[in-house]
């Protein structure tokens, strides 16, 4: 029954309006307005644009300027951040200026002259001095904006530092997989086809580099230090992107990418700075990849450099807690491999390659 | 000269037996297949409209999920049957359908084919002064093409597994492969196909419009003397015959990737538990390819529209365009660069840096003929005596967006700053604006503007004032807004936000935009109701209601098929004569001779009117 009421008000409404607009429509022609060459409403216009132009403006800066209940500007918490930070707002300075002259032109020409009986239009086809003006002064301008971003890029895409610490990102429908190289600094080598319910990142045993790798629940990094993230996905698509590190690039599958930053500050620092004392750094899926898409979150905890320290000798290496991988180690590195990753298995019986049962 | 000219009278004189032929045409081939340019373009518009209300409807749908993420959807139920779940939720999946369809339907069928398809083919005869395309069967085919492609994309859209969801760019591997998502299965594949149609459709009407506009033009005019709008229309089918092919490759790849176990874009993939047997293909090929198109198709939609802007700023400004020359130098500066700038949607793709520096140099480049455009359009305002019809106003607005998001293209061109800006509400601002907004105020500018020679009737100014300012003011408040949004580093193409702390932000302003583009939307329906009522109930049209120069104002008020009833007009000068000095009237028509106005002409004119006399 509402729904009845709500639509024959709604046609109702509909009806008057077009009465309205008949009645109007009458009304004009009875007035005789149809012949003029401009309307009446012409001047309104008009009026309307410099309106227009007067409360966009207020409302832009006022927005931009406090009016929002919501802090706009993240805070920075990298060093390459604070440079494309510094370029985003020198482009902002250029193009607000830019952008308030332009419409103040556009709207107040439009205002200033709408049309009146006795005016004569001016004829101006062409002026070569200023239109040579104008694209030279924007061609310097855009080189200089050209020139500084190309400067700040090489520098954030160049290679890593000596040194820095590696952790391999690997996306996948809907979550994130974390490796670290554990104490020899070295990841191991990964094959997409040895990926199972368990071994997520599809890492190769067959590499002795990948014995003492571990597999955290978070992301840890130390502040001031660089870090490299290696990048990767195992289905489709997928971004890794960190907005108060200004960081983002794309985990490609079969297309290893990478990026270096530097950390400035930890997670205490920013739940300081911040005042909110549950702060935490988010990963963020920023490639769609699926209906899970939005909800790829991983954390990511910036400590003090000792304190990483602290937590990455702490980690044990996934070979130790999936000791049954063992068995992908070949024969001849398997003694090693479980000297590396600490598994006490003196009943591993390592020529038949079995692990007998009731080790544990 | 001789020659065309001589070429053109004799297809004058075949045209005219033609002409009296068809008097009697029977309604099917009058009005569904015809080979009328006029009615083509109006084929094209009223099918742009319907996706035009599909699209624009779809993004009210997820934006009052964005809005109002609590909300209880149920009442869409019966639109949306499945998608909606018992408790009121709309699918996520389908949410992520609806803004692939939304973006597919607003860049290829509203504002490629809406606005290029009607407005190209409406005007270039008209006012290069032709009596048709240069073949008639071709644009027949290049509509019904689209009529398919059309027919196809929105079956898709009735699948049980939803139509293609990968967002408009599908890129595979999650386009490639149905494990990844429902709408990679056969709703991908009408994608796809419908692509083809749509790119055949575009193919044909392109090489209609570079034939015609070379061949068909009028004794005396000359390129130097073509309105902007023909420049316009004429430069983007040359972008469109160049680009699309490469589409048809990108795609054609795909298919085969899909279809026929081939590693094009696969490579070492795990999905599904299973892992694929596809090696040593790349995403990024697919990506390269796309772009090669996808970059000029954003000319192709933005150029006609400022086309457009040029014709009616000028005419109701009662001034020549500032910079005639400027601005065709800047339309082939435009064209030319937007080949070589399409890896800047790639900066953090992963690939090679150094092609990103390569391409943000060339990025930053195009816009300095951007830039020219906007300052000659408001120089063309400065002592004007502007007339604001709807048309002029819309005019007015596209050239604020198109400044509004051309300012913000220069952050996403540096490849540095776009590290942080890439894919956030940033980007969706950006290209709204620039693109999606001012596009679309160019169709519509173009519609209030030459609707009394397609239909021979006036639209309703006052109606069109309402419509205008509630769209325009409508438009900035949905899209300014998320420049903020996306500073603070929303990403788009998200669902909700409520899983990440750090975008527990501006659920206020989220909102006020859901509720900001649903007024908008609302707002068009006057329009619809203003363009409907008045083809058939409108005042009629005057012969020339703007006092425009341009050849299609010569016409009769509905010009039958041949658009001019005896012979085709000459043309003796350029289509800008608005308030020349001398002149007793403020505009002089293309088709008055330099020797009819002494009192107004230059020296430069006088010669030309010399040769007038051996033309004639």
């Amino acid at each position: 029954m509402l729904n009845i009421i709500v639509i024959a008000a709604i046609v109702l409404i509909l009806v008057i309006l077009f009465a309205i607009y008949r009645v109007s429509s009458l009304v004009d022609i009875i007035k005789g307005e149809s012949h003029n060459k401009v309307s009446s409403a012409n001047g309104f216009q008009g009026t309307l644009m410099l309106l227009f132009l007067i409360f966009g403006l207020i409302g832009g800066f006022y927005y931009s300027f406090g009016g929002l209940d919501d802090d706009f500007i993240l805070p920075v918490a990298s060093e390459h951040g604070v440079v494309t930070d510094k370029l985003f707002w020198w482009t902002m300075g250029i193009t607000g200026f830019v952008f308030v002259v332009t419409q103040i032109f556009l709207f107040g020409f439009a205002w200033k002259y709408q049309h009146r009986e006795n005016q004569v239009a001016y004829y101006y086809p062409h002026n070569n001095k200023l239109e040579t003006i104008w694209t030279i002064i924007p061609a310097i301008v855009l080189a200089i904006l050209v020139f500084t971003g190309w400067k700040a890029w090489v520098d954030i895409t160049g290679e890593s530092p000596e040194g820095s610490e590696v952790v391999e990102i690997m996306g996948y429908q809907y979550a994130w997989a974390v490796r670290y190289p554990g104490a020899d600094s070295k990841l191991g080598e990964y094959d997409y086809r040895k990926i199972d319910a368990t071994n997520q990142m599809g890492i190769d045993f067959a590499d002795r580099a990948s014995f003492d790798d571990f597999i955290p629940r978070e992301i840890h990094v130390p502040k001031g230090k660089p870090v490299l993230f290696k990048i990767r996905a195992r289905d489709v698509i997928h971004s890794v992107y960190q907005p108060h590190f200004r960081l983002q690039m794309n985990a490609v599958p079969g297309m290893p990418t990478q990026f270096w930053f530097v950390p400035t500050k930890s997670t205490a620092d920013m739940q300081a700075e911040t005042k909110n004392p549950d702060f935490q750094y988010e990963l963020v899926c920023n490639k769609i990849c699926g209906k899970g898409h939005f909800a790829m979150r991983y954390i990511i905890v910036v400590d003090e450099p000792e304190d990483y320290k602290k937590w990455f000798d702490s980690q044990e290496p996934w070979l130790k807690q999936n000791a049954d991988y063992l068995t992908e180690v070949p024969a001849n590195l398997r003694e090693s491999a479980s000297i590396v990753a600490g598994i006490e298995l003196p009943e591993v019986d390592f020529s038949n390659g079995i692990i007998s049962s009731g080790s544990k | 000269m001789s020659i065309t000219d001589i070429e053109i009278t004799q297809k004058l004189a075949h045209e005219d037996d033609h002409h009296e032929e068809h008097h009697d045409q029977p309604f099917i081939f009058k009005y569904i297949f015809s080979t009328d340019h006029k009615t083509i373009a109006k084929q094209f518009l009223i099918t742009g409209i319907f996706w035009a209300i599909l699209g624009g409807g779809l993004s009210v749908i997820f934006r009052l999920q964005l809005g109002f993420p609590d909300m209880d959807m149920g009442f869409l139920q019966p639109i949306l049957g499945n998608w909606i779940s018992n408790t009121g939720k709309l699918d996520p999946e389908f949410y992520l359908a609806m803004i692939t369809m939304h973006g597919t339907i607003m860049v290829f069928f509203v504002l490629t084919a809406g606005l290029s398809g009607t407005f190209s083919n409406f005007l270039i005869p008209l006012q290069i002064g032709a009596r048709d395309m240069a073949s008639g069967f071709l644009n027949l085919l290049s509509y019904w093409f689209f009529f398919l492609s059309s027919v196809v994309m929105f079956i898709s859209m009735f699948l049980s597994t939803g139509p293609a969801s990968g967002g408009w760019t599908i890129y595979p591997p999650l386009s490639a492969l149905p494990q990844a998502m429902s709408g990679s299965g056969t709703g991908m594949t009408l994608w796809l196909v419908s692509m083809v149609f749509f790119i055949a459709s575009t193919l044909l009407g392109g090489i209609n419009y570079i034939t015609t506009v070379i061949n068909l033009r009028t004794e005396g005019m000359s390129f130097r003397r073509l309105p902007l709008t023909i420049w316009a229309f004429f430069i983007t089918a040359v972008l469109g015959l160049l680009s699309f092919p490469v589409l048809v490759a990108c795609v054609l790849l795909l298919v085969f990737d899909r279809s026929f176990g081939t590693s094009f874009y696969l490579s070492e993939i795990f999905i599904g538990g299973e892992a694929l047997p596809n090696l040593g293909g790349s995403p990024i090929l697919f990506q390269h390819l796309f772009w090669f198109l996808g970059h000029p198709e954003v000319y192709i939609v933005i150029l006609p529209a400022l086309g457009i802007t040029s014709e009616v700023i000028s005419t109701n400004s009662r001034k020549p365009i500032f910079g005639y020359t400027a601005m065709i130098g800047s339309i082939l500066a435009i064209a030319f660069l937007s080949f070589i700038v399409w890896a800047h949607h790639m900066f953090i793709t992963g690939m090679n840096p150094f092609l990103g520096s390569i391409f943000m140099f060339l990025t930053l480049i195009i816009a300095i003929p951007s830039a020219v455009k906007a300052f000659n359009y408001i120089t063309t305002l400065w002592k004007g005596n502007l007339i604001f019809t709807p048309a002029m106003l819309f005019s007015i607005g596209l050239v604020s967006f198109f400044i509004s998001g051309g300012l913000t293209g220069l952050f996403l061109g540096n490849a540095a700053v776009d590290i942080s800006l890439h894919d956030t509400y940033f980007v969706v601002a950006h290209f709204h604006l620039v693109m999606g907004s001012a596009a679309f105020f160019g169709l519509l500018a173009g519609v209030y503007h030459w609707f009394p020679k397609m239909f021979g009737r006036m639209m309703d100014e006052k109606l069109g004032y309402i419509h205008f300012w509630l769209t325009f003011v409508g438009v900035y408040l949905v899209f300014f807004p998320l420049h903020y949004i996306g500073i603070a580093g929303f990403p788009r193409r998200y669902y909700s936000f409520t899983n990440f702390d750090a975008f527990q932000s501006f659920t206020d302003l989220n909102a006020f935009v859901t509720v900001a583009a649903a007024i908008t939307f609302g707002a068009q329906f006057i329009f619809l109701f203003n363009f409907f009522y008045n083809i058939f109930k409108g005042k009629k049209a005057p012969l020339n209601p703007w006092n425009s120069n341009t050849l299609e104002w010569t016409t009769p008020r509905i010009p039958e098929h041949g658009n001019w009833p005896g012979d085709i007009p000459k043309v003796y000068r350029w289509p800008y004569d608005y308030s020349k000095p001398g002149a007793k009237d403020d505009f002089i028509p293309q088709t008055v001779p330099y020797s009819e106005t002494p009192e107004s002409n230059t020296d430069f004119d006088n010669e030309m009117m010399k040769n007038e006399g051996i033309t004639k």
